[in-house]
């Protein structure tokens, strides 16, 4: 044996192979660690549409209820506050909502089929916080020339009345419009698209 | 009974004959620059900060439920029930933040004496890998008792991820495991926070030493002793000014441990919360997927890099800028010890152009978190007047901030590369020597 001549080639070869499988052998082992952190087929499965009545909310005000999880502002926007829409347009970023943020029946200036209710999906497009909703046009520590909206806590994104995020903070889009469609006058249903209800 | 330990000792040496030899190589026989001074401290610190979390973590661990439903409690039932419960938590707590004050004191110390330059750039390198380590380990602890502050804490920062051009979102259910912070997030965040960072940590430990030992600690003069005059009390081969670690130095740090341990039991026994600065308030409510606090922002230790994601506006859709520029603030530092080419080390001998820029660096650090820790908004009312725009004011601000953080690192490179420092000289030995 020890008067054989190495193949150094050969010797090349064969590490460079088991290297080669072995690191395939590692990569491959790897994928069921990496996999088990996707969300669970028991995360998956939740999440089923919501019903809520409107009778009790009041012009000006906002009612927050879960949809998988997730906030959803209802707002009974006042006539005041539907005005002032439209003179946010030069300090939006996305004032007719191009980007895909909502659905196309709430692709208009209120952002919502029924001008007065605002129904959202109450989450910063920046790093996902809720944004707090000051709906009243006063002067407020923030901006002085407020127009109602929302202000986000975390990094203080601000928003107007329909969700149309200002231009120069961090968030990027205006918030989300989830599917939704009035059941009767009083009466939303969110989760279920109005061509979808029957 | 002398003998029997000798024969112990012997029989021990025989199997492993490299233990005492290491034992000097890294004590008795490890000559430091005598010099040393009061910034010397922190980094001995750091490693009984490091013994006290994992000591008073893996109490914590018997009494703490890692499940959304149950973790709140638990902590609750640690603090009331558990006999001494209260103080293993808010020895841990307490430690968390002190690790950060002493960890950001032995940065500035290498920075400002030049400690991370050739020879010692893996050293550095080694130390800002502890570093990241360090902020994810304190992240993820943060999120364990699942107050409101914790889930919301998750949330954002998990959707730092989420700013990624197209792979963002799945990035981010990916790292919850759902499409809210829950329990997936909350166990799997347990078993990083508990077992695997923490040995990160301490491999990471050890070979920040091993490669500080082999090439020699640096000294506030930053002169090589190595290349100095040779012979000392102890070995006619070591440097001259050199001084063994053990007892010289284990003596001294010994100092610093008792003046640091009282202002810890100060903190622990009389302001275990510190006024919110340590502990916030609002951790003490459930966590509420459906309600963000409305004072919400990171522990102190993290509001200047928080401030800087605040501070940068989207662009082009996308808010990843922000979150480029916080990651890019921590990045740089990695860089230093190629940004940064001077040859002389200490601040105490280089240019006054450097002396100057350095002040304005800490002087743009702590004013990003005095903004992270929403200070401005009650700084600016009382210099300017409480008519101001507070968010202009503020943005404008951290934005100059923000540019003269990034813009030290430009200054250095250029003023470094280029050669336009006029140093003075830098003594041969240490200024103390005998």
């Amino acid at each position: 044996m020890a008067n054989e001549v190495v193949d150094h080639g050969r010797r090349r070869f064969l590490t460079a192979t088991t290297a080669v499988v072995g690191g395939i052998g590692i990569v491959s082992a790897a994928v069921p660690f990496i996999k088990s952190w996707e969300p669970s087929a028991r995360a998956k499965a939740a999440g089923a549409p919501v019903t809520q009545s409107l009778k009790k909310i009041e012009t000006g005000q906002q009612l927050i209820v879960a949809w998988r999880s997730l906030p959803i502002f209802i707002v009974n926007r006042t006539p005041a506050q539907l005005a002032v829409l439209p003179a946010q347009d030069p300090r939006l970023v996305d004032p007719h909502s191009l980007v895909d943020q909502q659905p196309k029946y709430a692709q208009n200036g209120t952002r919502s089929i029924k001008p007065e209710w605002l129904v959202m999906i109450g989450i910063c497009t920046h790093l996902g916080c809720v944004p707090d909703f000051y709906g009243e046009i006063k002067p407020e520590p923030f901006d002085p020339k407020w127009q109602g909206g929302y202000y986000c806590p975390c990094h203080h994104s601000r928003y107007d009345i329909a969700g149309r995020v200002y231009q120069g903070v961090p968030a990027p889009k205006n918030m989300v419009i989830p599917p939704y469609h009035f059941v009767d006058d009083t009466t939303v249903q969110i989760g279920v698209n109005p061509q979808e209800a029957g | 009974m002398a003998n029997v330990f000798t024969s112990i000792g012997d029989w021990v040496t025989e199997r492993v004959p490299n233990m005492m030899p290491a034992y000097r190589k890294h004590m008795t026989e490890y000559y430091a620059p005598k010099n040393f001074n009061l910034w010397y401290y922190f980094g001995s610190l750091a490693m009984l900060v490091l013994v006290n979390q994992i000591v008073t973590g893996i109490f914590l661990t018997m009494n703490y439920n890692p499940s959304a439903a149950g973790a709140f409690d638990s902590v609750q039932y640690i603090m009331r029930d558990v006999d001494w419960g209260w103080l293993i938590r808010y020895m841990h707590t307490t430690g968390a933040s002190l690790f950060f004050v002493v960890v950001f004191l032995h940065m500035f110390r290498g920075i400002m004496y030049g400690s991370f330059k050739k020879p010692r750039e893996l050293v550095w390198l080694l130390g800002m890998l502890i570093f990241l380590a360090l902020m994810a380990e304190a992240f993820m602890g943060y999120v364990l008792p699942w107050g409101n502050m914790s889930f919301w804490g998750a949330k954002v920062i998990i959707s730092l991820f989420g700013t990624i051009p197209y792979i963002g979102d799945s990035l981010v259910q990916w790292i919850m495991g759902d499409f809210l912070p829950g329990d997936a997030t909350l166990n799997r965040f347990f078993a990083l926070h508990v077992i695997a960072l923490p040995l990160v940590l301490l491999l990471l430990v050890v070979l920040h030493l091993a490669a500080l030992h082999e090439v020699g600690s640096n000294n506030p003069d930053g002169v090589e002793i190595k290349k100095g005059p040779k012979g000392n009390r102890w070995d006619a081969l070591k440097p001259a000014d050199g001084i063994p670690f053990h007892p010289y130095y284990t003596v001294k740090d010994l100092v610093g441990v008792g003046f640091f341990l009282l202002i810890a039991a100060f903190i622990i026994f009389f302001a275990p919360t510190l006024g919110g600065w340590f502990l916030e308030h609002d951790n003490a409510i459930r966590a509420n997927n459906l309600l963000t606090p409305p004072q919400i922002k990171p522990v102190w230790y993290f509001t200047p890099f928080y401030a800087i994601v605040r501070m940068v506006p989207s662009f082009a859709g996308t808010a990843v800028w922000g979150v480029l520029a916080m990651f890019g603030s921590i990045a740089v530092l990695f860089a230093l010890p190629w940004i940064d080419v001077g040859a002389v080390k200490s601040v105490r001998y280089r240019g006054t152009g450097y002396k100057v820029a350095l002040t304005i660096f800490v002087i743009a650090f702590l004013s990003l978190a005095l903004i992270g820790t929403d200070m401005t908004d009650v700084l600016f009312p009382m210099l300017f007047g409480s008519g101001i725009d507070l968010t202009t004011w503020t943005n404008t601000f951290g934005r100059i901030m923000t540019v003269t953080y990034f813009g030290f690192f430009v200054f250095l490179w250029l003023y470094t590369h280029l050669g336009w420092e006029k140093t003075k000289p830098v003594p041969d030995r240490v200024t103390t020597h005998d």
